[in-house]
């Protein structure tokens, strides 16, 4: 029951997004390219899935626990860093460079364009870069002390 | 490449983005984050979690499958650049999503609706970098 919810939620995301027009590079670059050829689409989607997620939320976390689990895991850090801003800029010009995000990329997998699973390889090399990146520099940082 | 104003598809794809967020919360008590899914799938250590990851990513790339079904069209997948810089994009993408802990769905969906200021933060900074390097890309380099 747990896995059947949750492949079904995943295909609300994906269907979602297939029709806002997140998972079209060309849509998403004319949204930022108010100078050029503007689409303001995404607004509507950011928009609308925001609107109702905060209503959702508001529904949902005064439940005791979640359906399927012990207790709602909400991210606790507050910290606001060079680390959350470097990591959201670099995003933002990736973003930028090839008109995919992660959430746009993923459900777009189901196209079977070429174009979606050369992005989302090289995402996924990035991910494994700065994976090394960061567990070499905890690892210096533990030698230091 | 021009391509046409949808408010209302966009709306309403929008509207289901925010009902998945909404489930996943009610369901497994979990932030409806693509980064996070992804990293899920990669990391050893979180073996627990990578099932319903897994299972979640599977429900993802059927969404376009189940547009197909009902509409008969796949939904459009235009890329106006080179397959060079999707390369380069998704590259700094994944670097950048794991140093930011999130991208428009973590941070700039659930984020937003829980007035985290992390994601505020967050989501001014890549909205203005996006926006700086279509800019240049296009009105400076000209590409």
């Amino acid at each position: 029951m747990r896995l059947l919810s949750t492949y079904l939620i995943g295909l609300v995301f994906g269907v979602g997004i297939s029709i806002s027009g997140m998972a079209n590079p060309a849509k998403v670059l004319n949204f930022f390219d108010v100078a050029g050829a503007w689409d303001p689409s995404l607004a509507f989607v950011m928009g609308g899935a925001v609107v109702v997620t905060f209503i959702g939320y508001r529904l949902v976390l005064p439940r005791a626990a979640p359906v399927f689990g012990r207790r709602f895991n909400l991210p606790a850090s507050t910290i606001i860093d060079a680390r959350l801003i470097g990591g959201s800029a670099l995003f933002g010009i990736g973003w930028g460079v090839s008109g995919f995000c992660p959430g746009g990329a993923l459900p777009a997998l189901g196209t079977g364009r070429w174009e979606v699973f050369l992005f989302v390889a090289a995402m996924s090399a990035g991910l494994w870069l700065a994976n090394v990146i960061q567990s070499f520099a905890a690892s210096s940082a533990a030698a230091k002390t | 490449m021009e391509t046409v104003f949808t408010p209302w598809q966009s709306l309403t794809g929008g509207a289901l983005i925010g009902l998945a967020a909404t489930l996943l919360m009610l369901g497994l008590g979990r932030i409806f984050g693509a980064t996070g899914v992804l990293h899920g799938l990669f990391s050893s250590d979180a073996s627990g979690d990578r099932m319903w990851r897994l299972v979640l990513l599977a429900g993802m790339i059927s969404g376009p499958l189940l547009v197909f079904m009902l509409s008969g069209r796949m939904p459009a997948v235009q890329v106006p650049v080179s397959p060079l810089m999707l390369g380069i994009g998704g590259l700094i993408v994944g670097v950048g999503v794991t140093f930011g802990s999130g991208c428009t769905s973590g941070h700039g969906v659930c984020g937003m609706a829980r007035l985290s200021p992390r994601s505020i933060v967050a989501v001014l900074t890549f909205m203005i970098a996006t926006a700086a390097t279509v800019y240049v890309q296009r009105h400076v380099i000209g590409v």
